[in-house]
């Protein structure tokens, strides 16, 4: 116990607590309600059955009615909670509702039947998890295709962005040569078009090199990210140049110095890169939607849509998959997350 | 520890074949090098990026400016009739620039209005609550890695998921209004409310974003020498002054990059802003990416020349400010660089 | 560079194997709002039984591909073989003619004949496909509600006035956010535009400025909004003419009565349960009559297969009769084919009791719908007016326009598309 203590009241000085200790510890309390809050929230209704997710107030915990079986009745029967007229609460089993009445029995007396106005009787509930949100579309759906899928695309756009944007970075910060700062103003600016901008052009220049309905016409449109080719120069501008000297004294190529040397120095940025690079991928959901049209080819994200309809979405559906979809994400920061801080802390963004 | 030896070996057997590959590719690279020197080299490193960044991203903008010179339907460029500098003037055809009614494309010009309110706000707030969490990421706390991990957490989610959960507590039976009940206060139907929907659009993107500006700007203050605070403490300066003095210049160009980008992702607010709001309630939460994503690919009867001339201008604002704040950055270090 | 080559090159292998078509595939766009995914895959499942040369595969996409994705596609000449699609009369261009492939064009033209003007360009006599179902505008009110508050229901020949009026005594009897609402569409609030005499349609076939009809309702929708009576998150928490449905504030008993369509009652049904009786109360009247707006999804297919033969038995075997009437009474939804509508008997496959009337008084609804109702579906300017309905009438709203502009918006919106769309 008082080791909680001691971690608990654990602060910056040896003296006293000033007003600082305390604002960091409400600012971080208070940071994981609203940080992690929403997500658990997400979670929780996921595994809520589609009358659950609409009912307001909702409940915290997915909640379902309990139900028993009655002697005389082929179906299990709801439970209530009733309160009587002489004022005394009872559990009553509910039979059938006509209009504002219901008719209610005692599972123990199952013969009398008792009229109840609805307005008396509360359901009695206990905690359930509507599992059928995920087992029907994992089962419906070619979920495991849809895996494969976006697999494939993370990692070939991740490992071909990794590649060609640290070959163009090594260039843009190690060689000077006519045009250097025109290329780099380039691709600065295009850092600020957002897809969903010029969507139509670009689906005619996939469509009009074949790429259409391809998994690549997904993958390719994306791995020039300026974004990447940015972050790895200003990185590798604090690599210093007598490194490359010295190597090219000892006859080294220009090709061993990209991979001998400047990969390996980059490595936390590329790492950064790469973490990036994976969570945008696994992520992208308007332009694979675009362009993809044949259910072979869908990815997660693609794939989870088909539950929004022209008038009813399938909620409880696609919270589920949403969830599914989250999960390795979450496990690759969880597994690369040491890299993110060291990285940034070393990209020359200081 | 035993993570990062699973994830080195992990690593490790990723990596064989890459550098197998690289070694293969030397004696190729070796001969281009003799035959076109250190410059063909340049070339060479460049020419597989520029050649993706050349067709799927500087093509389709060429295209888009192109777009933004014709009308009709049609997909390709061929079938589309010119129109020259119509779409332009559509656009700016306005009785008075300081009120949307009384332009044609009233909703450009709303959309322009709200886009410009946001990034203001939403920048200014961004930086602020980055700053903060920064600072006392900062300190010296119990399981920093797991308190770095929260703030971070929301940026691994996709902007849509992002959209859709605020939305399901912001609702009118939302989880929020749930809470306020419990607790006894009036619930309140947020996203009917033109001023609390714009907050909640603000919100929210900081909230999925943040995570990213707080470590570079923990980078930073990390790289800020100790014995500069030690030495302030001895002189005993109030903690106040000590991040006026010392803390924030010293930070100054990770702030920039932090406003830069803020400042361009925030201009481009699209996908939560659009699951959560739907740009409404009215137009009050109109951004100029939903607009153009609207009018040139999502209405039925699609106006393609129209959308790609907003896209123009929206960029032609984008490079005005950039150009802006880094020239004020460059003449901040270049003051700094005097003292 | 040889690595990558080799990546790239079995990366084209593989794109055009995959693009080659293979004899006796068929695909096959779909989109579901409930369990309709489900049950064309058992029927196709039994097709391809019966026709074991034929592969049907059905890919199942979100609507918003449909709307968003399949236009482009069918520009450049591509697209699915078959497709299920709602906005069938702008994209009419793109439809294969089926009349001179089928068999027995004279079982289509008496079974599904009153709707191919909606899919085939003006003056056509094309078979471009079928409607999957048929779909109508129609209210909901919740009985229960009803009975709690002691209103009594508003009867046949009611008015849009007495519905509301009902249901604001229901609201204040039983405290419910909002007495009614209606789906956030240009579609929905058509039909009772058209019942207080409202024309889209000008002598010329082309758009009509707003009338007196649609001024009517719409300035009543405005007032009923600003009273509090209709519920204000369906139509002013989003702006342009995205779509809201009011669905789950029915389903969760905040409002007596809904205005949307008889798709709903799936839906209704299943998330509804034991917790309430409904009714479907039909279109409530204006002054011009009680009308409600047909419209629907269609089986379309498209004219760029390479597969026309297969496709063609694909389509003759979905509209069967047999096959029709089980799709129908699996997925509750109402159908178009006027052979099995006539022969009546439908086996809706359901336990809830408020199910079967429901259905039945959207049947009986359909009769009620007025001419200028009845033009809407098959003319080519309908979404562009409803889009320019739901974003102005909103706007209004949400207070910021006046209604006397909203209607010289509305007006100077359709006309850009119409100048776009030529």
């Amino acid at each position: 116990m008082s080791r909680v203590a001691e971690f608990l009241t654990r602060r910056r000085g040896g003296s006293g607590w000033d007003w600082t200790d305390i604002f960091t510890w409400v600012w971080l309390i208070a940071g994981i309600f609203v940080m992690f809050g929403p997500a658990v929230w997400l979670v929780l209704s996921s595994f809520k059955t589609p009358a659950a997710l609409a009912e307001f107030p909702p409940t915290v915990l997915p909640m379902a009615t309990e139900q028993v079986m009655v002697e005389g009745y082929d179906n299990p029967l709801e439970l209530y909670s009733v309160s009587m007229p002489d004022g005394s609460e009872q559990v009553l089993a509910q039979v059938r509702r006509v209009g504002t009445i219901a008719q209610m029995v005692d599972p123990d007396a199952p013969d009398e039947i008792v009229k109840v106005n609805i307005a008396e009787r509360t359901p009695q509930r206990r905690v359930a998890f509507a599992t059928e949100n995920y087992v029907v579309p994992l089962e419906q759906n070619d979920f495991l295709l849809y895996l494969r899928n976006s697999v494939f695309v993370t990692v070939m756009a991740t490992i071909i962005t990794l590649l060609t944007n640290s070959m163009a970075a090594f260039a843009l910060s190690k060689y000077r040569f006519r045009g250097r700062d025109g290329v780099m103003l380039l691709i600065v600016a295009t850092l600020m078009v957002p897809l969903s901008v010029i969507l139509v052009p670009l689906y005619s220049v996939v469509n009009a090199v074949g790429l259409f309905d391809s998994l690549w016409g997904v993958i390719l449109p994306t791995v020039a990210t300026p974004t990447g080719v940015f972050l790895l120069r200003q990185y590798m501008l604090t690599i210093p140049d007598e490194l490359l000297d010295a190597a090219r004294m000892d006859h080294a190529s220009e090709w061993q110095i990209y991979w001998r040397i400047i990969l390996p120095l980059a490595a936390p940025a590329l790492a950064v890169l790469a973490i990036f690079s994976i969570v945008w991928r696994w992520n992208d959901f308007l332009w694979p939607l675009v362009v993809l049209s044949r259910k072979e080819l869908y990815t997660l994200q693609v794939g989870l849509n088909t539950y929004a309809g022209e008038l009813n979405v399938q909620w409880h559906y696609i919270l589920a998959m949403t969830v599914v979809t989250m999960i390795p994400v979450v496990l690759v920061f969880v597994f690369l997350q040491r890299y993110i801080t060291a990285g940034i802390a070393g990209s020359g963004l200081k | 520890m035993a993570t990062r030896s699973i994830s080195s070996r992990i690593g490790a057997v990723l990596a064989a074949p890459v550098i197998w590959l690289a070694r293969l590719l030397n004696l190729p690279l070796k001969w281009w090098q003799g035959m076109t020197g250190t410059g063909g080299m340049a070339a060479f490193f460049l020419a597989p990026n520029m050649a993706i960044f050349g067709i799927f991203v500087l093509l389709p903008l060429v295209i888009n400016f192109a777009y933004s010179m014709t009308s009709g339907q049609a997909l390709f460029l061929s079938d589309r009739s010119y129109v020259g500098g119509e779409q332009y003037a559509r656009l700016m055809d306005c009785g008075n620039y300081l009120d949307p009614t009384t332009c044609r494309e009233d909703l450009f010009w709303i959309a322009l209005r709200n886009t410009a309110l946001f990034v203001v706000v939403q920048v200014s707030m961004m930086t602020v609550v980055a700053m903060i969490t920064a600072l006392i990421l900062n300190r010296e706390i119990r399981g920093r890695g797991f308190w770095r991990a929260v703030f971070f957490f929301p940026v691994l989610l996709s902007p849509v998921v992002v959209g859709l959960i605020w939305r399901w507590i912001l609702q009118r039976e939302g989880l929020l209004n749930f809470i306020l009940y419990n607790v006894g206060l009036e619930p309140h139907v947020w996203l009917t409310d033109r001023f609390y929907s714009f907050v909640a659009t603000v919100g929210v993107s900081v909230w999925a974003h943040m995570g990213f500006y707080t470590l570079i700007l923990l980078a930073g203050l990390q790289a800020i020498p100790r014995d500069l605070y030690e030495a302030a403490e001895m002189d005993g300066t109030r903690a106040g002054r000590v991040f006026w003095r010392i803390t924030l210049p010293l930070l100054m160009p990770n702030l920039l990059v932090v406003i830069v980008l803020a400042l361009i992702r925030a201009v481009q607010i699209f996908d939560e802003a659009y699951v959560l709001t739907g740009g409404g309630p009215g137009t009050s939460t109109l951004y100029l990416t939903q607009y153009i994503y609207e009018v040139g690919f999502a209405s039925l009867l699609r106006n393609p020349g129209l959308a790609a001339a907003a896209s123009i201008i929206m960029g032609l604002i984008l490079v005005v400010l950039t150009l802006i704040q880094l020239g004020l950055g460059r003449r901040n270090e270049k003051a700094g660089e005097r003292k | 560079m040889n690595g990558t080559k080799r990546v790239l090159g079995a990366s084209f292998a593989a794109l055009l194997s995959a693009s080659a078509v293979q004899a006796g595939d068929v695909r096959l766009m779909w989109y579901s709002d409930g369990v309709e995914g489900e049950v064309i895959q058992d029927l196709l499942n039994r097709f391809m039984e019966e026709n074991p040369d034929i592969n049907v595969t059905l890919d199942n996409v979100a609507y918003k591909v449909i709307m968003e994705q399949l236009p482009i596609q069918l520009e450049s000449g591509e697209g699915p073989d078959i497709a299920r699609v709602t906005n069938i009369k702008e994209l009419a261009n793109h439809w294969l003619d089926l009349r001179p492939l089928l068999s027995d064009p004279a079982y289509w033209d008496t079974n599904f004949g009153d709707q191919f003007d909606w899919m085939r360009p003006d003056g056509s006599d094309a078979i471009p496909g079928f409607l999957t179902q048929l779909t109508l505008t129609g209210g909901f009110a919740n009985q229960t509600l009803f009975e709690q508050a002691g209103v009594e229901m508003p009867g046949e020949g009611a008015t849009w006035d007495d519905w509301i009026a009902a249901s604001a005594e229901v609201m204040q009897s039983q405290q419910t956010p909002a007495a009614f609402a209606i789906d956030r569409s240009g579609h929905r609030i058509s039909g009772p535009n058209v019942s207080y005499g409202a024309n889209y349609i000008g002598p010329d076939g082309m758009p009509a400025p707003v009338d007196d009809g649609t001024k009517t309702f719409a300035t009543k929708l405005v007032d009923w909004t600003n009273e509090g009576l209709m519920l204000k998150d369906t139509w002013v928490a989003a702006a342009g003419s995205t779509y809201r449905a009011a669905a789950d504030d029915f389903i969760n008993a905040q409002i007596p009565f809904y205005y949307s369509g008889s798709w709903q009652v799936a839906n209704l049904s299943s998330k509804i349960g034991d917790g309430f009786d409904w009714v479907a109360t039909g279109s409530p009247c204006g002054t011009a009559g009680c009308s409600g707006l047909k419209g629907g999804a269609a089986l379309v297919a498209v004219k760029y297969t390479k597969n026309q033969d297969d496709v063609v038995k694909v389509m003759e075997y979905l509209s069967r009769e047999d096959v029709v009437k089980e799709f129908s009474e699996r997925t509750l939804f109402l159908p178009a084919h006027k052979g099995v509508i006539e022969k009546g008997g439908l086996n809706w496959v359901t336990e809830d009791k408020n199910v079967g009337p429901a259905l039945d008084a959207f049947v009986k609804a359909s009769s009620e719908t007025l001419p200028a109702a009845d033009a809407l579906p098959a003319w080519v300017w309908g979404n562009a007016y409803y889009g320019a309905l739901v974003t102005r009438i909103s706007q209004v709203m949400a207070g910021e326009m006046s209604l006397d502009d909203a209607w010289v918006r509305i007006d100077q919106d359709i006309a850009d598309k119409v100048a776009q769309g030529n």
